[in-house]
């Protein structure tokens, strides 16, 4: 009887505990976003909340600021980041969890989830002395010339070779993205039955197909989820991509020249801000920032709905 | 004497250290519905999954003795598993649908892997299969909706019509009624019968009466050895081994 009591108790209080540190944590989601929006209202208010979003000039002196250019590189670095990491980070799980053997398979997914440890910084680091030299000389310089000689229309295009810019800027990012992506999809890989791979075995299934058509099909829900986790994580990334991109927000991009992200343009200039409306516009574009997260999540909350398999259907 | 389809010859499945069946050797007769019974855990499983090679994707497993199709030995250097899985279908104990396939796709499964394409005779063989396992007339209005919509019963005759649409020669069938109410376990014993005209049928069973009513052979299993086998008819009215005896007048088990 007694301990009936102290369960309830227990449970009761657990409860309660529970729910207290819940409602923090979202009243710090929330005080963070009307913080940012507080910050940025100056700037929504002096170019309308449209106007800041789809202005593509950026000029402290002028005070002129709109966000465009920032959003542009914060989407197309991460998309491209993501389409470089998806495919490798998918075989990486297929190899991992269905192929290697043990021993083998257990030092890759320790290697890959070592590279989520590293700091970004590292990889910033790396990027300048490694990456960027060889991108420069291995391929921006030789493409550059290239087309100099037979394509010049290109030239445009393809932006000065010097290394820093875009793409180092987005092959880093798909580095950094991988183990995100890849560790999910081999946990929802190993997730899938037993049962449902002897199922297609028994019909006279080779592993390939098995993998093919039971294995990826049951992960498709975890395979969904390391994207979206890979995305939010490469709209977010600010250290390696602020030392590699070259931050500049002139439009138009090009391939190998310098860019901007949003999260680059705020580490870039908060320190320096002069206060009043550049400050407004960088905790404004801070909140679009947020508002792209959200989406993202939200977006991909939905679909994941529909395409999860197995538990999270019933 | 009947023709031979499939036989054992001192089969012994090891798993690690522990033997799961040990020295069994086993007619299985064209065209005959062979039972295989025994208390839980005497190995009625292992040998079953010995017959399709399906212990090859258990990495613990190691096999001694011969499993011939047709006189030749399932694990012979050389022999590839997939195509004997072609020829040798399995239906397991639990209902296994894919979950992102429709009705449709689930049956004709097998027949994709060899790369039918043609729309008319998928369906046609999608029709065929599962008139064979009864389940036709319940479906055939939403076979374009996920298998998993199904009831328990359903799914495992989706099993059925599975494997049957890759035309196997011989179909081992793992207590396939044990997660089923008594009439879909009906429907499932009746299609036996009429399967039994093209397919070879290893069925085990937990049931007796089942083994007793659906199959011609019956093989009794016990703590991994196979302790008798012969005609279903002659076991169950007069066997030889005091043991079959005390197991199906239910003395243990
Ligand atoms: N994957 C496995 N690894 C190790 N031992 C196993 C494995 N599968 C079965 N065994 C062992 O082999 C023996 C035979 O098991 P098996 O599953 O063949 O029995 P069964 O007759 O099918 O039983 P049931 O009627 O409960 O299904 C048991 O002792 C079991 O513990
Ligand atoms: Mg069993």
């Amino acid at each position: 009887m007694r301990s009936r009591i102290y369960g309830k108790l227990g449970d009761r209080a657990f409860t309660a505990l529970l729910v207290v540190l819940g409602l923090a944590v979202m009243l710090v989601a929330v005080l963070l976003a009307w913080e940012l929006a507080s910050g940025g209202a100056e700037a929504f208010r002096t170019f309308g909340f449209w106007g800041f979003a789809s202005g593509s000039a950026w000029n402290a002196v002028a005070e002129q600021f709109g966000a465009w250019p920032f959003l542009l590189g914060t989407l197309i670095t991460s998309a491209v980041a993501l389409a470089l990491a998806f495919l490798p980070a998918l075989a990486a799980a297929i190899a991992i969890a269905e192929y290697a053997p043990r021993w083998l398979a257990e030092v890759v997914a320790y290697l890959i989830d070592l590279l989520a440890a590293l700091p970004s910084v590292v990889y910033g680091l790396w990027g300048i002395f490694v990456l960027v030299p060889l991108v420069r000389d291995r391929i921006e310089q030789p493409l550059f010339l290239w087309s100099a000689e037979h394509a010049p229309a290109l030239m445009g295009v393809l932006g000065p070779p010097t290394g820093i810019g875009m793409l180092s800027a987005v092959l880093v990012l798909a580095l950094m993205i991988v183990p995100y992506a890849s560790s999910l999809a081999r946990d929802a890989i190993h997730m899938v039955p037993r049962d449902q791979r002897e199922a297609m075995y028994a019909l006279g299934a080779t592993r390939w197909e098995v993998v093919r058509r039971v294995v990826l099909p049951y992960a498709r829900g975890g395979i969904f989820a390391g994207v979206v986790l890979a995305l939010a994580r490469a709209i977010g990334e600010t250290m390696a991509v602020t030392m590699l991109i070259g931050n500049s927000g002139q439009l138009p991009y090009s391939v190998f020249g310098p860019a901007a992200t949003m999260a680059s343009l705020i580490a870039n200039e908060f320190a320096e801000a002069e206060g009043g409306l550049q400050l407004s516009s960088l905790l404004a574009v801070g909140f679009l920032l947020l508002l792209l997260s959200l989406a993202v999540n939200l977006i991909a909350d939905f679909i994941l709905r529909r395409m999860s398999v197995g538990e999270g259907r019933k | 004497m009947e023709p031979l389809r499939m036989e054992t010859e001192n089969l012994t499945v090891h798993y690690g250290k522990s033997v799961g069946v040990r020295n069994v050797s086993l007619p299985v007769y064209d065209r005959k519905i062979t039972a295989l019974i025994g208390p839980s855990g005497c190995g009625k499983t292992t040998f079953l999954r010995a017959l399709n090679r399906m212990h090859d994707l258990n990495p613990i497993v190691r096999i001694e003795g011969r499993v011939r199709l047709d006189g030749e030995d399932l694990y012979a250097p050389g022999v590839d598993p997939v195509a004997i899985r072609r020829r040798v279908g399995m239906v397991f104990q639990r209902p296994t649908p894919f979950p992102t396939m429709s009705i449709f796709e689930n049956v004709v499964a097998g027949l994709r892997l060899v790369g039918v394409r043609d729309r008319e005779r998928l369906m046609g063989v999608a029709e065929r299969s599962l008139k064979a396992a009864a389940l036709w007339d319940e479906v055939k209005d939403r076979l374009h909706e996920p298998a998993v919509g199904l009831s328990g019963g359903q799914q495992q005759r989706i099993s059925i019509a599975r494997a049957l649409a890759v035309e196997p020669e011989v179909l081992l069938m793992d207590e396939p009624t044990s997660a089923l109410d008594p009439i879909s376990t009906q429907a499932i014993e009746d299609l036996l019968a009429g399967l039994k005209e093209q397919v070879t049928i290893v069925i085990v069973t937990h049931n007796m009466q089942q083994a007793a009513r659906v199959s011609d052979y019956t093989a009794f299993f016990l703590n991994g050895d196979m302790i008798e086998f012969g005609p279903t008819e002659r076991l169950f009215t007069n066997p030889s081994d005091p043991r079959t005896e005390a197991y199906i007048t239910g003395r243990f088990g």
